[in-house]
């Protein structure tokens, strides 16, 4: 067991556990996007940052990463951190600004404008659904694809993926686009990006190859230009 | 694209058990200037990785590129030294005198143009590099003369001027009969014929004539790092000498050189680039 400090209370967790789960475990909340139980952590929405240390040394780390240490001193809700998080989801609106998911955190942060260049993009890069479908479904279907500028979710080469079971988890677990498609058999779908009741993809004759929450829904991608 | 060929290159590297993907990778490109679909397939497969980790390692170099590439490659720096220098206009200069974008191949796939961050040699800038050679101080009207050097092919030009680069004539050291083959050219010289055999194959390859020059056409393609038995295709002794190569310790193959007299040495593992002309006990 190590003892350590969350906002001034002596807390006590195991050894091996982060600092978002024994915040959590305490009661003491920590907005996240990226992570998800029983996936491993990756760090990569920087949403769940908190402070540690003290005065010069004090600085920003994410939780979902750190692991407790013996007498650690962890704000989760100090003034640096909270403006931290407010300038991420200032980010994450100005690319995403469609998500529900990323609306509701910047409206609980009281976040109502962004100052960025607006974008319409419909992935945040979290790697969630790639690692729903490594580590929970065993497929390795998709990945990441390029870098920097360019770094894309995907199949590799964009081809219907040999390995995918067409599970659907990928788009289960995706903060930003919300389950697109709810649905494999066309009597049975109902395309919730834009509540559209009747679908293009219904339309085509190749239901069965279409694996909408991979590429942008025709009906509702807002074009990006 | 041979599928057996790519099976080999990982092979080669231990069916990338101990060598990593991206040397695997390297190794195809080397091979045919690109990465197709299909050889990624294949060395997802034989390493027992999956598609989507290899593809992600594709893509995130620069180095590999997932589309055909010319025969050069010509780049352009622009990095922060030859930017400031003029980069950007040496760029657009090639551009517009390839008629391609940056990034691309030109139809007749000799020359792919493209861009890059810094070759390492800022205070001659702006730099510009094809097929590894660099050119310094570069000016928009000296674009086009290095597209000719380009498409001429730049070992054309070097044997030119390179002095380390020369022909020779040899004959076997048994019977003293010419190797030389006057009816096909390779580097623009007459070629060395002589016969080989690996494995169960037996068959001609020709070499070229160029002392320094590793061109070779053959009947059939050796594996890499397979040794190789030579034979004089007149009086069908097997070439061999007593010396080893210095590089890799297979055997060397020897050749009588005409005029000058002395001997060439050439490695006899394929792939191998060991070789060494012995003058010695000539009278010079
Ligand atoms: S939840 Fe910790 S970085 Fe995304
Ligand atoms: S910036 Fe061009 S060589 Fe360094």
């Amino acid at each position: 067991m190590v003892t350590l400090h969350i906002n001034g209370l002596e807390v006590s967790a195991e050894e091996g556990t982060t600092l978002l789960e024994a915040s959590r475990f305490y009661g003491f909340p920590i907005p996240t996007l990226c992570h998800l139980d029983g996936l491993s952590p990756y760090g990569a929405c920087r949403l769940c940052v908190v402070e540690i240390g003290q005065g010069a040394n004090a600085k920003l780390v994410t939780s979902c990463t750190y692991p407790v240490e013996e007498g650690l001193q962890v704000r989760t809700a100090s003034s640096r951190v909270v403006k931290a998080r407010k300038m991420i989801l200032e980010l994450f609106l100005a690319s995403c600004p469609q998500s529900k998911t990323i609306q509701d955190l910047a409206s609980s942060y009281d976040v109502r404008q962004q100052r960025f260049k607006q974008e319409h993009d419909d992935c945040i890069l979290c790697g969630r659904c790639v690692r729903v479908c490594e580590e929970q479904m065993a497929a390795k279907a998709i990945g990441f694809r390029s870098r920097g500028e360019k770094r894309s979710l995907g199949t590799p080469f964009d081809l219907k993926s040999e390995v995918c079971r067409l599970c659907g988890a990928c788009m289960y677990v995706c903060p930003a686009c919300q389950l697109r498609c709810t649905y494999t058999e066309p009597d049975k779908a109902i395309c919730g990006g834009c509540a559209n009741l009747s679908p293009p993809c219904l339309e085509k004759n190749s239901f069965d190859d279409m694996m909408c929450y991979m590429e942008p829904c025709v009906a509702c991608e807002i074009k990006k230009d | 694209m041979h599928p057996e060929h790519i099976r080999e290159i990982i092979d080669h590297h231990e069916g990338g058990k101990k060598a990593g993907i991206i040397s695997i990778l390297e190794d195809i490109q080397a091979q045919y200037s690109y990465l197709p679909e299909e050889a990624l397939k294949i060395v997802a497969e034989k390493t027992g990785r999956s598609l989507v980790d290899i593809y992600g390692v594709a893509t995130f170099y620069k180095a590999f590129s997932l589309k055909p590439r010319g025969k050069h490659l010509i780049s352009v720096c622009l990095g922060t030294a030859c930017h400031v220098r003029g980069g950007p206009h040496i760029a657009e200069e090639f551009e517009r005198q390839l008629e391609i974008k940056t990034g691309e191949t030109t139809k007749d796939r000799e020359i792919t143009l493209e861009t890059v961050n810094c070759l390492g040699a800022c205070a001659l800038g702006p730099i510009v590099t094809v097929d590894g050679r660099y050119f310094s101080n570069v000016t928009s009207p000296r674009v086009k003369e290095i597209i000719h050097k380009a498409k001429a092919g730049l070992d054309r030009v070097d044997i030119q001027t390179d002095e380390r680069i020369f022909p020779v004539e040899v004959a076997c050291p048994r019977c003293n009969h010419s190797l030389m083959d006057r009816h096909h050219y390779i580097d623009g010289y007459p070629s060395i014929r002589v016969t080989v055999s690996f494995g169960q194959k037996h068959g001609w390859v020709r070499l070229s004539c160029l002392y320094g020059s590793f061109s070779v056409d053959q009947e059939y393609e050796a594996p890499r790092d397979t040794v190789v038995n030579f034979f004089c295709p007149h009086c069908h002794a097997e070439l061999i000498g007593a010396s080893e190569c210095m590089t890799c310790g297979a055997p060397m193959v020897p050749m009588l050189v005409r005029g000058e007299g002395g001997m060439i040495q050439i490695c006899s593992r394929r792939g191998c680039k060991g070789h060494m002309l012995d003058l010695t006990g000539v009278n010079l």
